[in-house]
């Protein structure tokens, strides 16, 4: 939260710090949903909502099905040319300040659907802040992609950015037989 | 027993029952457009056929086909005794078979996606609209003399230069689709990425010509030296 000033004395303590950093500090913590599922990218935002996963720890589990209310546009799964005006208009009555996540990799690029059908990443009608690459992401990928939205709200920074890999695959435990006997 | 139905049939229609085929065991017949109703409600209504169980209807473009451009076929299943059969008729460009939807109820949407599609109307049909696509919507994507490539978005889209970076992203960054360059595909190449996109932000191409791609792989041969 920027800096923090602790000022003691008298058994009594204040912490001073800028009002524009307590302001990203709080809406980092208080990130309302507007969960916009088309596709199968939708169970695994299910598994990441559920309680293994828990996002409640990050301040983001409540779901808001009227963008008015909501802080966060997630985009999960393909959009259609079709859905463009109806993702576009969401996205409109949101009110600032708003944040958007394409989730996986239909959000993000339109995927493997390279077609007359599929809008080739909703970044193409509506501004994207974080992208999460995967067909589907993994769970953790999300709360990777929630943890660096965060970071970006109080640092004020409005560059979209993708969720790196965390591993090599290739070498994590257990897909090289190191992990069982 | 799917024989039967085609051997009902031929006694029924005769010479009007004009090819039939057994391909894999599936029964199939070819009837005329004028006859295409006809036999669709006899074979729902005979007593012997009870063809009430409706699959699918669909079509196929032949653009080289001079006679007839489009084959459109049916699909039934009777849930009495079990016999599945295929209907297949001819259909030119501009010609327009008769609704099966006062047949089989299931029909409406399925000859409402053959024209989304296809663009092949039917005669009768009570509300011939597309199904699947939007009234903006010019040609029908399921020809083959659709161009491939082509998109016609409802909403402009954005100007993003001033984005630092975009998808499609490199295949290190977990993202293994890219749009397919098929100009270049058809002749020869092999890129990933179509210009209309990978242009925008001088996007990477391949995985072995970015740099992060060199580091992972260098790291993976550091890391397996270590182990051995
Ligand atoms: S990225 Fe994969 S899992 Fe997600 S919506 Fe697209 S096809 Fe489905």
């Amino acid at each position: 939260m920027g800096e923090l000033k602790v000022i003691g004395g008298g058994g009594e303590v204040a912490v001073t710090t800028r009002l524009s950093d307590l302001l990203q500090w709080a809406r980092k913590w208080s990130l309302f949903q507007y969960p916009f599922v088309t596709a199968c990218c939708g169970m695994e935002f299910m598994a990441t909502a559920a309680p293994r996963y828990d996002i409640a720890r990050f301040g983001a589990e409540a779901p808001r099905f009227s963008p008015r209310q909501s802080d966060v546009l997630w985009i999960v799964g393909t959009i259609s040319q079709r859905q463009g005006p109806v993702v576009r208009r969401i996205w409109e009555q949101m009110a600032d300040p708003k944040w958007v996540i394409a989730f996986g990799t239909c959000a993000s690029c339109g995927g493997f659907y390279d077609n007359y059908a599929t809008i080739p990443g909703v970044d193409k009608v509506i501004p994207v802040d974080v992208y999460i690459p995967g067909c589907p992401p993994r769970p953790e990928a999300v709360l990777d992609a929630l943890m660096l939205l965060q970071d970006k709200i109080q640092a004020n920074d409005r560059k979209p950015i993708i969720v790196p890999p965390r591993l090599v695959p290739e070498r994590a435990p257990g897909r090289t037989g190191e992990g069982h006997s | 027993m799917t024989q039967a139905v085609v051997d009902r049939l031929k006694a029924q229609f005769e010479e009007r029952v004009r090819e039939t085929s057994d391909a894999f065991g599936d029964h199939e017949l070819v009837v005329a457009v004028k006859d295409w109703v006809e036999v669709a409600q006899f074979m729902k209504d005979d007593g012997d056929l009870q063809m009430d169980h409706f699959i699918d209807l669909t079509a196929i473009d032949y653009p080289e086909r001079e006679s007839a451009r489009f084959d459109v076929v049916l699909m039934l299943r009777s849930s009495v005794t079990g016999a599945r059969i295929r209907m297949r008729t001819y259909v030119q460009d501009g010609e327009e078979p008769g609704t099966l939807s006062e047949i089989w109820s299931g029909a409406n949407w399925a000859e409402r996606e053959i024209w989304d599609m296809f663009g092949i109307k039917f005669d009768g049909h009570p509300d011939m609209r597309r199904i699947l696509l939007y009234e903006e919507f010019v040609g029908h994507p399921l020809r083959k003399d659709y161009p491939i490539d082509k998109a016609q978005p409802l909403v402009p889209y954005r100007e993003v230069d001033d984005t630092q970076k975009l998808p499609p992203f490199g295949i290190e960054e977990g993202q293994p689709f890219a749009r397919i360059d098929w100009e270049s595909r058809l002749a020869g190449g092999d890129n990933q990425v179509s210009p209309a996109i990978g242009v925008q932000q001088g996007q990477r191409r391949a995985l072995s010509d970015s740099e992060a791609a060199q580091q992972i792989q260098a790291r993976i041969a550091e890391r397996m030296a270590k182990d051995e």
